[in-house]
C-alpha cells in the first residue's frame, strides 16, 4: 500500500484525511495489511463462504409481514436531531445548479 | 453485606420482602454514581427519570404486578438507544442525539406500557461509556475518555463494553447490558472480576443496536453471578420481527437448568457426564503463565465436581484474527455510512458543497481507530482486492465453524482463556492498534461462528487484577453453559470478591 491508495480509501470512505494524518496511518495499514495477509496461505479452493453464521446451521428465514402501518406521523420528533432542517425538510448545500 | 454487594437474585427478594424499596434502591445506587464519577463508567445520567421509573416500579409491586427483576436497577451500554437519556455510542459524531424510540432491549427491560405489558420493569440509571462504537478492547477508544478498572485505576476496564463492567464491579449498578462483536462482553467482565455472557447469534433483537459488524454483533448480559445472567438474558431474550436476523425461536427460560445435576450419572457430583474440551491452541505462546495457572485450577475443579476433561482442537485460531479484522471493518464501514451529516449527529461548520459536507463532517466526529476500521473495510471491499481479503475471510470463517463442531462432538463445552494476561496499564497499548488486535485472539472465534461463550472469574493476578476463564458451548446451549457456571460458582468465591475501596 502506497499513500496515494490511502487518499484513494479515503475518497471511497467519503473521509478528509490531512496530508499528515495519511502519513500516520500508512504504517498502520501496512501493519494490518501484513497481518490480513496471512490468510492467503490457507487453501480454501473448495470453501464456501459464510456470509453470515446462522447460515451454517439453518437457511435464512427471509421474514414477512403483512404490508399494513404500524408507526404513526412522528415527523417532528423523528426530525429533532436533524443539524439543518426547513419546514420538515432536512437542509443540504445545493446539489442542482 | 451492602447493597451494592448483592446479586440480583439477591436484591429480588429483598424487593419482594420489603426490606427495600426500588426508589430506597435506586437512591442508594445514584449517591454512589455521584461519589464515583471519577471511573468515568457513566456518559448521560437522569436521576430524575430514574426515580421516576422506581416510584412506578414500586407502585406496580404494591399493585401485586410485578415482575422478578421489577424495580431492580440496570444500566445500559450506550449503544443501546433509549428515549430520555441521550445516546453517542461514545463518538463525537452523535455528540447531543436523542433516540426517538427505545432500543428492543431498553423496552424489553424496561418500565411496561400499554405497547409492551411485560416488559421487566427495571430502572434505568444511566447510559454506560464504551470504545467509541464499540471499536476497541480497553475502552480508551471512547471520545469521551477511558474508564477506569476500579481494581486498580491505573489500569483499562477491558472493552468495548467497559462501562458496563466497571459500573457493576464498582457497585455503581446491580447488572449491566453489554454488546459483543469480538469479544466485547467477555473481556471486560474477565478484567473487572464479573459473569458476562454473549448468547447465540440472533438469540437477542439488534433493533436500536447501534450497528458495528451486523454478522458479529449480539447484547447480552454483565453482572456479578451467573445466576443474574440467566434471570436478565431470560428476560432480553425473543423474537423480535422488527430485526430480520432476530431467531424464531429465541425466548427460553435460561435458569433452568441452573439447580439441576448434569445428568444423573453421580449423585454427589453435579457435573458428571459433562466432557470438557480444552483446545490446545489456546493453551499456546502467549498466554501468560498466571491465566494459564489460574485455567488449570478451575479445570481441576470442574474435574472434582464431576466432568471429564479432553483435550481437543482449533486449528485455525491464529487465523480468526485477520479474518475478524477484515470481515467487522468491511460491515462496519458500510454501516458507518449512515453518519452523513443530513439526518441527524454532528455537520461540519464549513465546506464548499455537498460531498466536502459529507468528508469534513466524518472526518470531525469520528475518532482515530473508527476511521482507521472503514479506511480498512473500504480497502477489503474495493475492486480489485475484494475476492482476495473479503472472500477470502468468509471461506475461512465456515472453516472456524466446523471446527467448532469438529471439537463439539469430542466435548459439550470448551474451557479456555478470555484473554492472553489481565487489564494492562492504560495508555500502554494504545498506541499500536495492531498490539491491541492480537489481544483478542481467543474471544474472536465465537462471534465469526455465532456461538454462545462466557466470562466467568476464576483468579486473581499476583498484582491483584481478576482473571476469568472462558466456557465456549454449542449453538443454543446458553442454559447448559450459565448451568456450568452457576455449579463452579457454587464451590468457589473469586465472582463474589470486590475491589478494595468498594467494599465498603
Amino acid at each position: 500500500m502506497d499513500i496515494n491508495e490511502v487518499h484513494h480509501i479515503a475518497k471511497l470512505s467519503r473521509l478528509e484525511l490531512s496530508p499528515a494524518e495519511a502519513e500516520a496511518v500508512l504504517p498502520q495499514l501496512t501493519a494490518i495489511f501484513a497481518l490480513v495477509g496471512q490468510m492467503q496461505a490457507v487453501d480454501t479452493s473448495s470453501v464456501d463462504p459464510l456470509p453470515h453464521p446462522i447460515l451454517f446451521i439453518r437457511d435464512l428465514a427471509q421474514p414477512l409481514r403483512p404490508d399494513t402501518v404500524t408507526e404513526h406521523e412522528a415527523r417532528e420528533n423523528n426530525m429533532a436531531n436533524a443539524p439543518a432542517q426547513d419546514r420538515g425538510y432536512f437542509l443540504v448545500p445545493r446539489v442542482i445548479e | 453485606m451492602s447493597w451494592h454487594q448483592k446479586s440480583v437474585a439477591q436484591l429480588s427478594k429483598a424487593l419482594i420482602n420489603k426490606e427495600i424499596s426500588s426508589f430506597e434502591l435506586s437512591t442508594y445506587y445514584l449517591e454512589r454514581m455521584a461519589d464515583s464519577r471519577n471511573l468515568n463508567a457513566y456518559l448521560d445520567t437522569l436521576p430524575e427519570l430514574s426515580l421516576a421509573q422506581a416510584k412506578e416500579a414500586d407502585t406496580l409491586r404494591a399493585q401485586g404486578k410485578a415482575g422478578p427483576l421489577t424495580g431492580i436497577p440496570i444500566a445500559h451500554k450506550d449503544v443501546f438507544v433509549s428515549k430520555g437519556w441521550a445516546t453517542t455510542a461514545a463518538s463525537k459524531i452523535l455528540e447531543g442525539y436523542i433516540s426517538p424510540f427505545d432500543a428492543a432491549v431498553v423496552e424489553a427491560l424496561g418500565m411496561p406500557s400499554e405497547r409492551h405489558p411485560h416488559a421487566a420493569g427495571m430502572v434505568c440509571l444511566g447510559k454506560t461509556n464504551m470504545d467509541e462504537f464499540a471499536m476497541g478492547s480497553s475502552n480508551e477508544n471512547s471520545a469521551y475518555g477511558p474508564v477506569l478498572n476500579p481494581w486498580n485505576t491505573k489500569c483499562v476496564s477491558g472493552g468495548s463494553s467497559g462501562g458496563s463492567a466497571v459500573a457493576v464491579a464498582a457497585g455503581l449498578a446491580p447488572v449491566a447490558t453489554g454488546t459483543d462483536t469480538g469479544g466485547s462482553i467477555r473481556q471486560p467482565a474477565a478484567f473487572c472480576g464479573l459473569t458476562g455472557i454473549k448468547p447465540t447469534y440472533g438469540r437477542v433483537s439488534r433493533y436500536g443496536m447501534i450497528a458495528y459488524a451486523s454478522s458479529l454483533d449480539q447484547a447480552g448480559p454483565i453482572g456479578k453471578t451467573a445466576e443474574d445472567c440467566a434471570l436478565l438474558l431470560s428476560a432480553m431474550s425473543f423474537h423480535d420481527p422488527r430485526d430480520s436476523t432476530s431467531l424464531t425461536d429465541s425466548g427460553e427460560d435460561y435458569a433452568r437448568h441452573l439447580h439441576s445435576s448434569w445428568s444423573d450419572k453421580d449423585q454427589n457430583k453435579p457435573l458428571a457426564g459433562l466432557r470438557v474440551g480444552l483446545p490446545k491452541e489456546f493453551y499456546a505462546d502467549g498466554l501468560s503463565s498466571e491465566v494459564a495457572q489460574a485455567l488449570l485450577v478451575a479445570k481441576d475443579a470442574l474435574h472434582s465436581l464431576g466432568a471429564s476433561v479432553c483435550e481437543v482442537s482449533l486449528p485455525k485460531t491464529q487465523l480468526s484474527i485477520p479474518v475478524y479484522y477484515v470481515l467487522a471493518p468491511a460491515e462496519a464501514s458500510s454501516n458507518l455510512s449512515r453518519y452523513d451529516g443530513v439526518r441527524y449527529g454532528h455537520r461540519a461548520k464549513e465546506y464548499s458543497d455537498l460531498v466536502q459536507m459529507y468528508q469534513r463532517s466524518r472526518s470531525e466526529g469520528f475518532g482515530e481507530e473508527v476511521k482507521r476500521r472503514i479506511l480498512v473495510g473500504s480497502y477489503v471491499l474495493s475492486q480489485g482486492y475484494y475476492d482476495a481479503y473479503y472472500l477470502q475471510a468468509q471461506k475461512i470463517r465456515r472453516i472456524i465453524a466446523a471446527d467448532f463442531q469438529a471439537a463439539f462432538n469430542q466435548c459439550d463445552v470448551i474451557l479456555g482463556p478470555v484473554a492472553p494476561d489481565v487489564a494492562w496499564n492504560l495508555g500502554e497499548k494504545s498506541k499500536d492498534p495492531l498490539q491491541m488486535y492480537l489481544e483478542d485472539i481467543y474471544t474472536l472465534s465465537t462471534n465469526l461462528a455465532g456461538l454462545p461463550a462466557m466470562s466467568v472469574p476464576c483468579g486473581f493476578s499476583k498484582g491483584g487484577l481478576p482473571i476469568g476463564m472462558q466456557l465456549i458451548g454449542n449453538y443454543f446451549s446458553e442454559a447448559r453453559l450459565l448451568q456450568v457456571a452457576h455449579q463452579y460458582q457454587l464451590v468457589s468465591d473469586w465472582h463474589l470478591r470486590y475491589p478494595a475501596e468498594v467494599s465498603a
